[in-house]
Protein backbone atom coordinates (compact mmCIF):
# COMPACT_ATOMS: atom_id res chain seq x y z
CA UNK A 1 0.00 0.00 0.00
CA UNK A 2 1.33 3.41 -0.91
CA UNK A 3 0.37 6.34 1.24
CA UNK A 4 -0.55 9.83 0.10
CA UNK A 5 2.52 11.92 0.73
CA UNK A 6 2.18 15.38 2.22
CA UNK A 7 5.21 17.38 1.20
CA UNK A 8 6.52 20.71 2.50
CA UNK A 9 8.13 22.80 -0.22
CA UNK A 10 10.65 25.24 1.14
CA UNK A 11 12.28 28.03 -0.79
CA UNK A 12 15.91 28.94 -0.30
CA UNK A 13 17.35 32.34 -1.08
CA UNK A 14 21.02 32.98 -0.41
CA UNK A 15 21.11 30.16 2.09
CA UNK A 16 18.07 31.25 4.06
CA UNK A 17 14.51 30.02 3.89
CA UNK A 18 11.95 32.40 2.43
CA UNK A 19 8.31 32.34 1.59
CA UNK A 20 6.54 34.07 -1.28
CA UNK A 21 3.06 35.11 -2.26
CA UNK A 22 2.23 34.63 -5.92
CA UNK A 23 5.95 33.98 -6.39
CA UNK A 24 6.77 37.54 -5.26
CA UNK A 25 8.12 39.31 -2.18
CA UNK A 26 10.32 36.66 -0.63
CA UNK A 27 10.28 37.04 3.14
CA UNK A 28 13.00 35.51 5.27
CA UNK A 29 11.62 32.88 7.58
CA UNK A 30 14.62 31.06 8.98
CA UNK A 31 17.50 28.69 8.75
CA UNK A 32 17.19 25.56 6.58
CA UNK A 33 18.91 23.19 9.00
CA UNK A 34 16.59 24.20 11.76
CA UNK A 35 13.60 23.76 9.48
CA UNK A 36 14.66 20.24 8.53
CA UNK A 37 15.03 19.28 12.16
CA UNK A 38 11.56 20.53 12.88
CA UNK A 39 10.11 18.60 9.96
CA UNK A 40 12.02 15.53 11.15
CA UNK A 41 10.35 15.82 14.51
CA UNK A 42 7.01 16.27 12.83
CA UNK A 43 7.74 13.26 10.63
CA UNK A 44 7.08 14.85 7.28
CA UNK A 45 6.81 12.22 4.53
CA UNK A 46 9.16 13.98 2.15
CA UNK A 47 10.59 17.44 1.69
CA UNK A 48 11.41 19.67 -1.27
CA UNK A 49 13.93 22.50 -1.23
CA UNK A 50 13.99 24.91 -4.15
CA UNK A 51 16.85 27.36 -4.34
CA UNK A 52 15.29 30.41 -5.96
CA UNK A 53 18.52 32.41 -5.95
CA UNK A 54 20.45 29.65 -7.70
CA UNK A 55 17.67 29.74 -10.23
CA UNK A 56 17.42 33.48 -10.61
CA UNK A 57 21.13 34.16 -10.84
CA UNK A 58 22.09 31.01 -12.71
CA UNK A 59 24.41 30.02 -9.91
CA UNK A 60 25.84 26.58 -9.32
CA UNK A 61 24.04 24.62 -6.60
CA UNK A 62 25.78 25.06 -3.27
CA UNK A 63 26.77 21.43 -2.85
CA UNK A 64 28.40 21.89 0.53
CA UNK A 65 25.29 23.42 1.99
CA UNK A 66 23.15 20.86 0.21
CA UNK A 67 25.13 17.93 1.64
CA UNK A 68 24.78 19.39 5.07
CA UNK A 69 21.04 19.94 4.73
CA UNK A 70 20.43 16.48 3.24
CA UNK A 71 22.33 14.81 6.06
CA UNK A 72 19.96 16.39 8.50
CA UNK A 73 16.85 15.07 6.74
CA UNK A 74 15.32 11.87 8.05
CA UNK A 75 12.95 11.68 5.11
CA UNK A 76 13.36 11.63 1.32
CA UNK A 77 14.68 14.89 -0.01
CA UNK A 78 14.17 16.62 -3.35
CA UNK A 79 16.25 19.56 -4.49
CA UNK A 80 15.91 22.03 -7.33
CA UNK A 81 16.78 25.54 -8.32
CA UNK A 82 18.54 26.48 -11.53
CA UNK A 83 19.52 22.91 -12.35
CA UNK A 84 20.31 22.90 -16.03
CA UNK A 85 23.17 20.49 -16.74
CA UNK A 86 23.62 16.78 -16.37
CA UNK A 87 26.86 17.15 -14.42
CA UNK A 88 25.00 19.21 -11.83
CA UNK A 89 22.45 16.43 -11.49
CA UNK A 90 25.21 13.88 -10.90
CA UNK A 91 26.75 16.03 -8.19
CA UNK A 92 23.41 16.70 -6.54
CA UNK A 93 22.77 12.96 -6.41
CA UNK A 94 26.11 12.31 -4.85
CA UNK A 95 25.19 14.77 -2.16
CA UNK A 96 22.51 12.29 -1.11
CA UNK A 97 19.36 13.74 -2.58
CA UNK A 98 16.57 11.34 -3.64
CA UNK A 99 15.10 13.50 -6.38
CA UNK A 100 16.17 16.46 -8.46
CA UNK A 101 13.60 19.06 -9.49
CA UNK A 102 13.98 20.78 -12.84
CA UNK A 103 11.85 23.59 -14.17
CA UNK A 104 13.18 26.18 -16.60
CA UNK A 105 15.79 23.84 -18.09
CA UNK A 106 13.07 21.34 -18.99
CA UNK A 107 10.93 24.06 -20.56
CA UNK A 108 13.76 25.48 -22.65
CA UNK A 109 14.91 22.06 -23.78
CA UNK A 110 12.64 19.09 -23.16
CA UNK A 111 15.43 16.77 -24.27
CA UNK A 112 17.22 17.73 -21.08
CA UNK A 113 14.60 15.76 -19.19
CA UNK A 114 15.65 12.70 -21.15
CA UNK A 115 19.34 13.23 -20.34
CA UNK A 116 18.52 13.92 -16.73
CA UNK A 117 16.48 10.73 -16.48
CA UNK A 118 19.29 8.70 -18.00
CA UNK A 119 21.60 9.86 -15.20
CA UNK A 120 19.22 9.73 -12.29
CA UNK A 121 16.53 7.39 -13.50
CA UNK A 122 13.07 8.73 -14.23
CA UNK A 123 12.04 8.23 -10.64
CA UNK A 124 14.77 10.63 -9.58
CA UNK A 125 13.59 13.45 -11.81
CA UNK A 126 10.70 15.73 -10.90
CA UNK A 127 9.60 18.27 -13.46
CA UNK A 128 8.16 21.36 -11.90
CA UNK A 129 5.78 23.40 -14.03
CA UNK A 130 4.40 26.84 -13.23
CA UNK A 131 0.83 27.51 -14.30
CA UNK A 132 -0.76 30.92 -14.55
CA UNK A 133 -4.18 31.96 -15.71
CA UNK A 134 -4.77 34.94 -17.97
CA UNK A 135 -7.68 37.37 -17.61
CA UNK A 136 -9.78 35.20 -19.89
CA UNK A 137 -9.33 32.26 -17.54
CA UNK A 138 -7.02 30.45 -19.89
CA UNK A 139 -4.14 28.60 -18.25
CA UNK A 140 -0.67 28.48 -19.65
CA UNK A 141 2.75 27.27 -18.55
CA UNK A 142 5.18 30.02 -17.53
CA UNK A 143 8.83 30.22 -16.62
CA UNK A 144 11.04 32.89 -15.02
CA UNK A 145 8.89 33.36 -11.98
CA UNK A 146 5.73 33.83 -13.96
CA UNK A 147 7.19 36.40 -16.30
CA UNK A 148 7.61 34.43 -19.49
CA UNK A 149 4.59 32.78 -21.03
CA UNK A 150 5.50 29.63 -22.93
CA UNK A 151 2.03 29.70 -24.45
CA UNK A 152 1.66 25.96 -23.92
CA UNK A 153 -1.43 24.54 -22.24
CA UNK A 154 -0.58 22.71 -19.01
CA UNK A 155 -2.01 19.45 -20.28
CA UNK A 156 0.15 19.36 -23.40
CA UNK A 157 3.21 20.32 -21.42
CA UNK A 158 2.57 17.61 -18.85
CA UNK A 159 2.23 14.97 -21.54
CA UNK A 160 5.46 16.12 -23.17
CA UNK A 161 7.36 15.96 -19.91
CA UNK A 162 6.08 12.48 -19.22
CA UNK A 163 7.09 11.40 -22.66
CA UNK A 164 10.61 12.73 -22.11
CA UNK A 165 10.97 10.71 -18.93
CA UNK A 166 9.87 12.82 -15.99
CA UNK A 167 9.18 10.61 -13.00
CA UNK A 168 6.83 13.01 -11.31
CA UNK A 169 5.15 16.35 -11.99
CA UNK A 170 5.07 19.17 -9.48
CA UNK A 171 2.37 21.53 -10.68
CA UNK A 172 2.73 25.04 -9.25
CA UNK A 173 -0.13 27.45 -9.37
CA UNK A 174 1.30 30.94 -9.59
CA UNK A 175 -2.09 32.54 -9.06
CA UNK A 176 -2.84 30.63 -5.90
CA UNK A 177 0.67 30.57 -4.36
CA UNK A 178 0.51 31.88 -0.81
CA UNK A 179 -3.23 32.52 -0.87
CA UNK A 180 -4.21 29.40 1.08
CA UNK A 181 -7.59 29.29 -0.63
CA UNK A 182 -7.30 25.83 -2.13
CA UNK A 183 -5.54 24.14 -5.01
CA UNK A 184 -6.28 24.57 -8.68
CA UNK A 185 -8.45 21.46 -8.84
CA UNK A 186 -9.40 21.60 -12.53
CA UNK A 187 -5.75 21.63 -13.60
CA UNK A 188 -4.94 18.71 -11.27
CA UNK A 189 -7.85 16.73 -12.64
CA UNK A 190 -7.02 17.31 -16.25
CA UNK A 191 -3.32 16.51 -15.91
CA UNK A 192 -3.82 13.51 -13.62
CA UNK A 193 -6.32 12.14 -16.08
CA UNK A 194 -3.85 12.42 -18.92
CA UNK A 195 -0.54 11.14 -17.55
CA UNK A 196 0.53 8.00 -15.76
CA UNK A 197 3.15 9.60 -13.54
CA UNK A 198 2.38 11.08 -10.13
CA UNK A 199 0.93 14.60 -10.18
CA UNK A 200 1.67 16.70 -7.13
CA UNK A 201 0.05 20.12 -6.85
CA UNK A 202 1.59 23.02 -4.95
CA UNK A 203 0.22 26.51 -4.47
CA UNK A 204 -2.99 27.33 -2.68
CA UNK A 205 -3.20 24.76 0.10
CA UNK A 206 -4.56 26.26 3.30
CA UNK A 207 -6.17 23.36 5.11
CA UNK A 208 -6.27 19.58 5.31
CA UNK A 209 -9.56 19.71 3.47
CA UNK A 210 -7.67 21.09 0.46
CA UNK A 211 -5.38 18.04 0.55
CA UNK A 212 -8.34 15.75 0.42
CA UNK A 213 -9.88 17.69 -2.46
CA UNK A 214 -6.65 17.45 -4.41
CA UNK A 215 -6.38 13.71 -3.89
CA UNK A 216 -9.98 13.23 -4.91
CA UNK A 217 -9.20 15.25 -8.05
CA UNK A 218 -6.39 12.85 -8.91
CA UNK A 219 -3.30 14.10 -7.11
CA UNK A 220 -0.90 11.34 -6.03
CA UNK A 221 0.59 13.45 -3.30
CA UNK A 222 0.13 17.02 -2.10
CA UNK A 223 2.68 19.73 -1.51
CA UNK A 224 2.50 23.06 0.24
CA UNK A 225 4.68 25.94 1.28
CA UNK A 226 2.82 28.70 3.09
CA UNK A 227 0.52 26.32 4.84
CA UNK A 228 3.37 24.87 6.84
CA UNK A 229 4.83 28.22 7.76
CA UNK A 230 2.90 30.09 10.33
CA UNK A 231 3.52 33.66 11.38
CA UNK A 232 2.94 34.29 15.02
CA UNK A 233 1.76 37.60 16.36
CA UNK A 234 5.22 38.92 17.19
CA UNK A 235 6.29 38.09 13.62
CA UNK A 236 7.77 34.89 14.97
CA UNK A 237 7.73 32.01 12.54
CA UNK A 238 6.40 28.57 13.33
CA UNK A 239 6.83 25.56 11.14
CA UNK A 240 3.96 23.16 11.32
CA UNK A 241 2.91 19.82 9.85
CA UNK A 242 -0.14 17.66 10.45
CA UNK A 243 0.09 14.68 12.77
CA UNK A 244 0.08 11.17 11.33
CA UNK A 245 -3.20 10.25 12.99
CA UNK A 246 -4.94 13.21 11.40
CA UNK A 247 -3.42 12.37 8.03
CA UNK A 248 -4.43 8.71 8.26
CA UNK A 249 -7.99 9.75 8.99
CA UNK A 250 -7.98 12.33 6.25
CA UNK A 251 -6.88 9.95 3.54
CA UNK A 252 -8.58 6.79 4.69
CA UNK A 253 -11.45 5.44 2.67
CA UNK A 254 -10.02 6.73 -0.58
CA UNK A 255 -10.06 3.26 -2.07
CA UNK A 256 -6.61 3.98 -3.46
CA UNK A 257 -3.54 1.83 -3.20
CA UNK B 1 26.51 0.17 24.20
CA UNK B 2 29.03 -0.55 21.51
CA UNK B 3 30.05 2.07 19.02
CA UNK B 4 28.59 1.69 15.57
CA UNK B 5 30.96 1.94 12.62
CA UNK B 6 29.39 3.20 9.41
CA UNK B 7 31.32 2.22 6.32
CA UNK B 8 32.13 5.00 3.91
CA UNK B 9 33.35 3.55 0.63
CA UNK B 10 32.49 6.45 -1.61
CA UNK B 11 29.22 5.03 -2.79
CA UNK B 12 26.66 6.98 -0.82
CA UNK B 13 26.11 9.88 1.52
CA UNK B 14 26.41 8.40 5.01
CA UNK B 15 25.58 11.71 6.62
CA UNK B 16 21.93 10.93 7.26
CA UNK B 17 22.78 7.62 8.89
CA UNK B 18 25.31 9.26 11.18
CA UNK B 19 22.91 12.01 12.09
CA UNK B 20 20.10 9.61 12.87
CA UNK B 21 22.43 7.53 15.05
CA UNK B 22 23.48 10.70 16.81
CA UNK B 23 19.86 11.63 17.31
CA UNK B 24 19.07 8.31 19.01
CA UNK B 25 22.05 8.76 21.28
CA UNK B 26 24.24 6.14 19.67
CA UNK B 27 27.95 6.59 19.41
CA UNK B 28 28.85 6.27 15.75
CA UNK B 29 31.72 7.03 13.42
CA UNK B 30 32.60 6.71 9.77
CA UNK B 31 35.18 4.10 8.90
CA UNK B 32 36.91 3.75 5.57
CA UNK B 33 39.74 1.25 5.67
CA UNK B 34 40.36 -2.40 6.50
CA UNK B 35 42.00 -1.74 9.87
CA UNK B 36 39.07 0.29 11.08
CA UNK B 37 36.60 -2.35 9.93
CA UNK B 38 38.54 -5.07 11.74
CA UNK B 39 38.20 -3.10 14.93
CA UNK B 40 34.50 -2.45 14.52
CA UNK B 41 32.13 -3.69 17.18
CA UNK B 42 29.07 -3.14 15.03
CA UNK B 43 29.07 -2.28 11.36
CA UNK B 44 26.61 -0.60 9.04
CA UNK B 45 27.09 -1.10 5.32
CA UNK B 46 25.15 1.58 3.43
CA UNK B 47 25.02 1.94 -0.33
CA UNK B 48 23.09 3.24 -3.28
CA UNK B 49 23.51 2.60 -6.95
CA UNK B 50 24.65 -0.33 -9.00
CA UNK B 51 25.83 -3.69 -7.67
CA UNK B 52 29.13 -3.92 -9.54
CA UNK B 53 29.94 -0.35 -8.66
CA UNK B 54 29.45 -1.08 -4.97
CA UNK B 55 31.40 -4.36 -4.95
CA UNK B 56 34.23 -2.82 -6.93
CA UNK B 57 34.47 0.06 -4.47
CA UNK B 58 34.69 -2.44 -1.61
CA UNK B 59 37.33 -4.50 -3.39
CA UNK B 60 39.39 -1.47 -4.31
CA UNK B 61 39.68 -0.61 -0.66
CA UNK B 62 40.31 -4.21 0.36
CA UNK B 63 37.10 -4.16 2.35
CA UNK B 64 35.28 -7.20 0.99
CA UNK B 65 37.49 -9.71 2.77
CA UNK B 66 37.50 -7.90 6.12
CA UNK B 67 33.74 -7.48 6.09
CA UNK B 68 33.41 -11.24 5.67
CA UNK B 69 35.92 -11.76 8.43
CA UNK B 70 34.20 -9.57 11.00
CA UNK B 71 30.82 -10.99 10.10
CA UNK B 72 31.75 -14.67 10.00
CA UNK B 73 34.66 -14.99 12.40
CA UNK B 74 34.07 -12.24 14.87
CA UNK B 75 30.28 -12.43 14.51
CA UNK B 76 29.77 -8.73 15.01
CA UNK B 77 26.32 -7.32 14.27
CA UNK B 78 26.26 -6.10 10.69
CA UNK B 79 23.48 -4.13 8.98
CA UNK B 80 23.42 -3.73 5.21
CA UNK B 81 21.16 -0.93 3.96
CA UNK B 82 19.65 -0.86 0.48
CA UNK B 83 22.54 -1.69 -1.90
CA UNK B 84 24.41 -2.67 1.25
CA UNK B 85 21.84 -5.40 1.82
CA UNK B 86 22.09 -6.58 -1.77
CA UNK B 87 25.87 -6.82 -1.56
CA UNK B 88 25.44 -9.40 1.20
CA UNK B 89 24.24 -12.03 -1.24
CA UNK B 90 26.15 -14.08 -3.80
CA UNK B 91 25.53 -11.98 -6.86
CA UNK B 92 23.04 -9.85 -8.72
CA UNK B 93 21.36 -9.94 -12.09
CA UNK B 94 22.34 -6.29 -12.21
CA UNK B 95 26.04 -7.05 -12.52
CA UNK B 96 28.86 -9.46 -13.07
CA UNK B 97 30.74 -9.28 -9.78
CA UNK B 98 30.25 -11.74 -6.94
CA UNK B 99 28.76 -10.36 -3.78
CA UNK B 100 29.98 -10.81 -0.24
CA UNK B 101 28.22 -14.16 0.01
CA UNK B 102 27.14 -13.66 3.62
CA UNK B 103 23.55 -14.58 2.81
CA UNK B 104 23.07 -17.35 0.24
CA UNK B 105 20.91 -16.27 -2.64
CA UNK B 106 20.92 -13.79 -5.48
CA UNK B 107 19.43 -10.45 -6.36
CA UNK B 108 17.04 -10.05 -9.24
CA UNK B 109 15.31 -7.17 -10.92
CA UNK B 110 11.96 -6.15 -9.45
CA UNK B 111 9.35 -7.38 -11.91
CA UNK B 112 5.78 -8.55 -11.81
CA UNK B 113 3.03 -9.82 -14.06
CA UNK B 114 1.86 -7.13 -16.46
CA UNK B 115 0.12 -4.98 -13.91
CA UNK B 116 0.39 -1.66 -15.67
CA UNK B 117 0.21 0.42 -12.55
CA UNK B 118 3.42 -0.52 -10.80
CA UNK B 119 6.73 0.98 -11.82
CA UNK B 120 10.34 0.08 -11.37
CA UNK B 121 12.06 1.17 -9.23
CA UNK B 122 9.88 0.61 -6.25
CA UNK B 123 10.05 4.07 -4.76
CA UNK B 124 8.09 5.45 -1.88
CA UNK B 125 6.81 4.65 1.57
CA UNK B 126 5.54 1.09 1.95
CA UNK B 127 4.25 -0.99 4.82
CA UNK B 128 6.12 -4.11 5.90
CA UNK B 129 4.33 -7.42 6.11
CA UNK B 130 5.13 -10.79 7.66
CA UNK B 131 7.53 -9.34 10.18
CA UNK B 132 9.18 -12.00 12.33
CA UNK B 133 9.57 -11.32 15.98
CA UNK B 134 13.21 -10.43 15.80
CA UNK B 135 15.22 -8.16 18.08
CA UNK B 136 15.59 -5.82 15.10
CA UNK B 137 11.83 -5.21 15.19
CA UNK B 138 11.49 -4.84 18.92
CA UNK B 139 8.90 -2.31 19.97
CA UNK B 140 7.14 -1.90 16.62
CA UNK B 141 3.47 -1.89 17.46
CA UNK B 142 1.48 -0.25 14.73
CA UNK B 143 1.66 -0.60 10.98
CA UNK B 144 5.29 -0.27 10.15
CA UNK B 145 6.39 1.59 7.05
CA UNK B 146 9.71 2.54 5.57
CA UNK B 147 11.01 4.44 2.57
CA UNK B 148 12.10 2.25 -0.30
CA UNK B 149 13.89 3.02 -3.51
CA UNK B 150 15.24 0.03 -5.39
CA UNK B 151 15.06 -1.71 -8.72
CA UNK B 152 16.52 -5.02 -7.57
CA UNK B 153 15.59 -7.25 -4.69
CA UNK B 154 17.21 -10.14 -2.88
CA UNK B 155 15.94 -13.68 -3.13
CA UNK B 156 17.64 -15.59 -0.32
CA UNK B 157 18.18 -19.31 -0.94
CA UNK B 158 16.79 -20.00 2.50
CA UNK B 159 13.22 -18.79 3.17
CA UNK B 160 14.03 -18.44 6.85
CA UNK B 161 16.49 -15.69 6.03
CA UNK B 162 13.58 -13.35 5.22
CA UNK B 163 12.39 -11.61 8.36
CA UNK B 164 10.08 -9.05 6.75
CA UNK B 165 8.46 -8.57 3.39
CA UNK B 166 6.97 -5.75 1.40
CA UNK B 167 4.22 -6.15 -1.15
CA UNK B 168 5.05 -4.66 -4.50
CA UNK B 169 3.25 -6.68 -7.11
CA UNK B 170 4.69 -9.68 -5.36
CA UNK B 171 6.08 -10.05 -1.85
CA UNK B 172 9.68 -8.87 -1.87
CA UNK B 173 12.27 -9.42 0.85
CA UNK B 174 12.31 -6.21 2.87
CA UNK B 175 14.63 -7.48 5.58
CA UNK B 176 16.91 -10.51 5.79
CA UNK B 177 19.10 -12.07 8.41
CA UNK B 178 21.75 -14.70 8.86
CA UNK B 179 23.19 -14.96 12.34
CA UNK B 180 23.88 -11.37 13.31
CA UNK B 181 24.18 -10.21 9.72
CA UNK B 182 21.11 -8.21 8.79
CA UNK B 183 20.06 -6.57 5.58
CA UNK B 184 17.24 -4.09 5.04
CA UNK B 185 16.15 -3.09 1.57
CA UNK B 186 14.60 0.16 2.79
CA UNK B 187 16.32 3.30 4.11
CA UNK B 188 15.95 3.59 7.89
CA UNK B 189 17.76 6.93 7.70
CA UNK B 190 14.97 8.29 5.49
CA UNK B 191 12.14 6.78 7.48
CA UNK B 192 12.05 9.07 10.49
CA UNK B 193 10.54 7.43 13.56
CA UNK B 194 10.50 3.96 12.04
CA UNK B 195 14.13 4.21 11.09
CA UNK B 196 15.07 5.51 14.48
CA UNK B 197 13.34 2.61 16.21
CA UNK B 198 15.09 0.12 13.96
CA UNK B 199 18.52 1.66 14.43
CA UNK B 200 17.94 1.79 18.18
CA UNK B 201 17.25 -1.92 18.09
CA UNK B 202 20.35 -2.55 16.04
CA UNK B 203 22.39 -0.52 18.49
CA UNK B 204 21.03 -2.66 21.32
CA UNK B 205 22.00 -6.00 19.78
Amino acid sequence: MQLTRVIPVLLLENGGLVKTVRFKNPQYIGDPINAIRIFNDKEADEIVFLDISADRHEREPDLGMLSEIVSEAFMPFAYGGGVRRVDQIEKIYRAGVEKVVINRAAALDPEFVKSAASVAGSSGIVVSMDVKTNWLGKRSVFINNGKTNLKIPPLDYARLMEEKGAGELLVNSIDLDGTMKGYDLPVISSIAGAVGIPVVPVGGAGSMRHFRQAVDAGASAVAAGSMFVFHGRQKGVLLTYPGSKDLNELFSGQGMD
Amino acid sequence: MARISVLDYGVSNSGSILNMLKKIGSEAALVGNAEEVLEAEKLILPGVGAFDNGMQALKNAGLDAVIREVALEKSIPLLGICLGMQLLCEGSAEGETSGLGLIPGRCERVSFPKDGNLKVPHMGWSFLSNMSSDPLFEGFEEDVRFYFVHAYHMRPANRDAVIAEVEYGLPLAAAVKSGLTYGVQFHPEKSHRFGMRLLKNFAAL
